[in-house]
């Protein structure tokens, strides 16, 4: 087991609804390690979003303490927060959410053109290896809308995958995709999991989630079950073996 | 981020939505143009009138008489011809400030050449009147001291009357009859053209005054006398001395007033100018709230486009862009629609004016001043009404922004 990435204790988030307040979170306890590949499962309704929404920084916890990367991220304020969820984390959403009439690999350079960090890079050719790592080396001046479902994913995981971040939070990724390209795109997911990189991915399909290696599932804003993927499926062998029944 | 790629996100954000990109600044183009046409015409007559004021001569005093007060009844200038030679002379001879003095003997004649006639101004002067009035020859002489001292009967003709009476031919050395006498044409003036009143300044002829005198009016009296000061500096000490001078000339005793009235052509213009200078403003006024309007213009669609882009913002916000990053690219966004709407509006305007100027026969000036200030305040436009929407995008929840559909 790697080093730790992700440290939650006892997360809470509370929303305040009218006169009601609703606890989306009730205290989370979650670790991930460099390596990892957890796919974090539940209802909608069960607070899962919420949990991505703050491990990922685009929210910050009620209470309690969350640890990214060696940075204490609860009291951090905006600007600081934006700053984090450029450097280390890499988002891949449901509805890809990639800039129209902008051509990939545009899109996958637009992390790095945020970057304050002051490092002199060649944001063009960072984006075109990006681009080439998820297969796409031939399509980097298409636009979004020149591209299939599968094909926007893999450029929207190029962005995720530019800043070299600590971890990639996919978020349903699979859900507006087939299922044969949603093989795909998780046979992407294991093939860079394999090459070392961290990845936290939201869903609630079981047939998904079995690809990861650890399956954290939520319910009603705690974790009920966390344990490691028993008949842990390989996307490429899938893949092969859908290949095999067409012919 | 840089600047050049701002205002390329910002350049390719208006050619994405091309219609209503040019709707939102054509606000801007029209009010832009309005201004440089309105401030083109403006400069224009006042530059015309300053140009007319200098036709006028260098450093002139104008001194007419009149302004006599007789039993507690002002009479108005000219009312009686108090000016004589002698004042001239006098002139000439003590005033240290005054450069060049003549007596102006005004009459107005019918003048017949060989193939044809013309009524015209005639003006008996002396030979410094050339000097005062700044009046070039383009062929022969101004007449000299000899033909005025000598009462010579010869005539120098404006541009108008050359051509009026000698059409294309040589008018030098050919003979006219002024009132019965022959003269004898010595030179033609180079034109002026119009006078600030809008009269033809080259519609006149020259005469020795001495011989205007006797030839054409028969009288002593002179209705006006001209003086040059030695410089602008000099025309207030000028005018005292003339003032003093003329009183002297006149015997008037101390509490006695002025039979005479001294002025400067600079007074005149001055007035002339301040008042186009206050038409300028009001044009330039009114123009300015086209622009007005053509900001706000800005700001309604820079709100909707902040609205309609949310989703974009939420991406952005999510990969790391900053509140101040979000905020700079909108208002980029609106500072370049403005800017370019302002050249727009400059390049309209300048063209504008030129056509009008063409077709009016007004006279129009663009100065590069006027051009940066009517691009550098479109541009000030963009910020101002850019803000409030960029702001309203800067502070967008990314969570929610994502959520947008």
């Amino acid at each position: 087991m790697g080093d730790i990435v992700i440290e939650t204790r006892q997360i809470t988030k509370t929303y305040a609804s009218g006169s009601n307040s609703v606890h989306a979170l009730r205290g989370i306890d979650l670790t991930v390690r460099s390596g990892e590949f957890i796919a974090v499962m539940g209802t909608s309704g069960s607070g899962k979003s919420t949990l991505m929404n703050v491990l990922g920084c685009l929210d910050t916890p009620t209470s309690g303490s969350y640890l990214l990367d060696g940075v204490h991220v609860e009291s951090l304020d905006r600007n600081q927060l934006a700053a984090i969820r450029n450097q280390k984390i890499g988002f891949v959403f449901q509805g890809f959410n990639l800039l129209a009439r902008t051509s990939a690999v545009e899109n996958v350079q637009l992390p790095l053109l945020y970057d304050r960090s002051g490092k002199k890079r060649d944001t063009h050719a960072l984006a075109i290896a990006a681009l080439e790592s998820v297969g796409l080396g031939a399509r980097v001046d298409h636009e979004p809308s020149e591209l299939s479902g599968g094909q926007q994913q893999r450029v929207a995981i190029a962005r995720a995958l530019v800043t070299k971040p600590a971890i990639i939070l996919a978020d349903e990724p699979t859900g507006n995709l087939d299922t044969q390209t949603s093989i795909e795109v998780m046979a992407l997911f294991q093939s860079l999991n394999d090459q070392g990189i961290t990845i936290v991915l939201v869903t609630h399909e079981h047939d998904v989630a079995v690809y990861a290696k650890r399956i954290v599932e939520v319910r009603d804003g705690s974790i009920r079950r966390d344990e490691l993927v028993k008949d842990r499926r390989n996307a490429a062998a899938d893949l092969e073996q859908e290949e095999r029944n067409a012919a | 981020m840089k600047i050049q790629t701002l205002v390329r996100l910002a350049l390719q954000a208006i050619r994405k939505n091309k219609m209503r990109a040019t709707l939102t600044m054509l606000g801007i183009i029209i009010g832009v143009a309005a201004v440089i046409v309105m401030v083109a015409i403006g400069s224009g007559a006042r530059a015309r009138i300053s140009a007319q004021i200098n036709n006028l001569g260098t450093n002139m005093i104008v001194i007419t008489p009149g302004s006599a007060n007789t039993a507690g009844v002002s009479q108005g200038a000219q009312a009686f011809p108090t000016l004589s030679i002698a004042d001239v002379d006098k002139i000439r001879a003590e005033a240290q400030y005054v450069t060049a003095v003549s007596p102006v003997v005004v009459s107005r004649s019918q003048v017949v050449a060989a193939q044809a006639n013309w009524r015209t101004l005639i003006n008996g002067v002396d030979t410094d009147y050339q000097t005062i009035r700044d009046w070039q020859t383009d062929d022969g002489v101004f007449f000299g001291a000899d033909d005025v001292r000598a009462q010579h009967t010869v005539a120098v003709i404006g541009h108008t009357v050359a051509q009026r009476l000698f059409g294309t031919n040589e008018p030098v050395g050919q003979n006219i009859q002024i009132a019965q006498a022959s003269f004898k044409i010595v030179g033609v003036l180079t034109p002026k053209g119009q006078t600030a009143a809008g009269t033809d300044s080259d519609d006149v002829i020259f005469v020795p005054y001495t011989t205007a005198a006797t030839r054409l009016n028969g009288k002593n009296r002179i209705p006006q006398i001209v003086a040059s000061a030695g410089s602008q500096q000099d025309i207030p000490a000028a005018q005292d001395e003339i003032r003093g001078l003329v009183r002297e000339s006149h015997r008037l005793a101390a509490n006695d007033e002025d039979d005479f009235t001294v002025r400067n052509q600079t007074d005149l213009a001055q007035a002339a100018e301040s008042s186009t200078q206050v038409m300028t403003l009001l044009l330039a006024a009114i123009a300015s709230i086209s622009l007005l309007v053509g900001g706000i213009g800005i700001m309604n669609i820079m709100l909707v486009s902040v609205t309609e882009r949310t989703r974009e913002i939420g991406i952005r916000l999510a990969i790391g862009a900053r509140g101040s990053d979000v905020l700079t690219q909108f208002l980029v966004e609106s500072i370049v629609m403005g800017v370019l709407g302002g050249a727009i509006g400059l390049a309209l305007g300048v063209v504008g004016a030129k056509t009008l100027g063409h077709f009016t026969g007004w006279e129009t000036v663009i100065s590069p001043i006027v051009m940066l200030i009517a691009i550098g305040f479109s541009g000030a436009v963009g910020v101002f009404f850019g803000y409030y929407p960029a702001r309203k995008a800067a502070a967008l929840n990314p969570i929610q922004a994502l959520r947008y559909e």
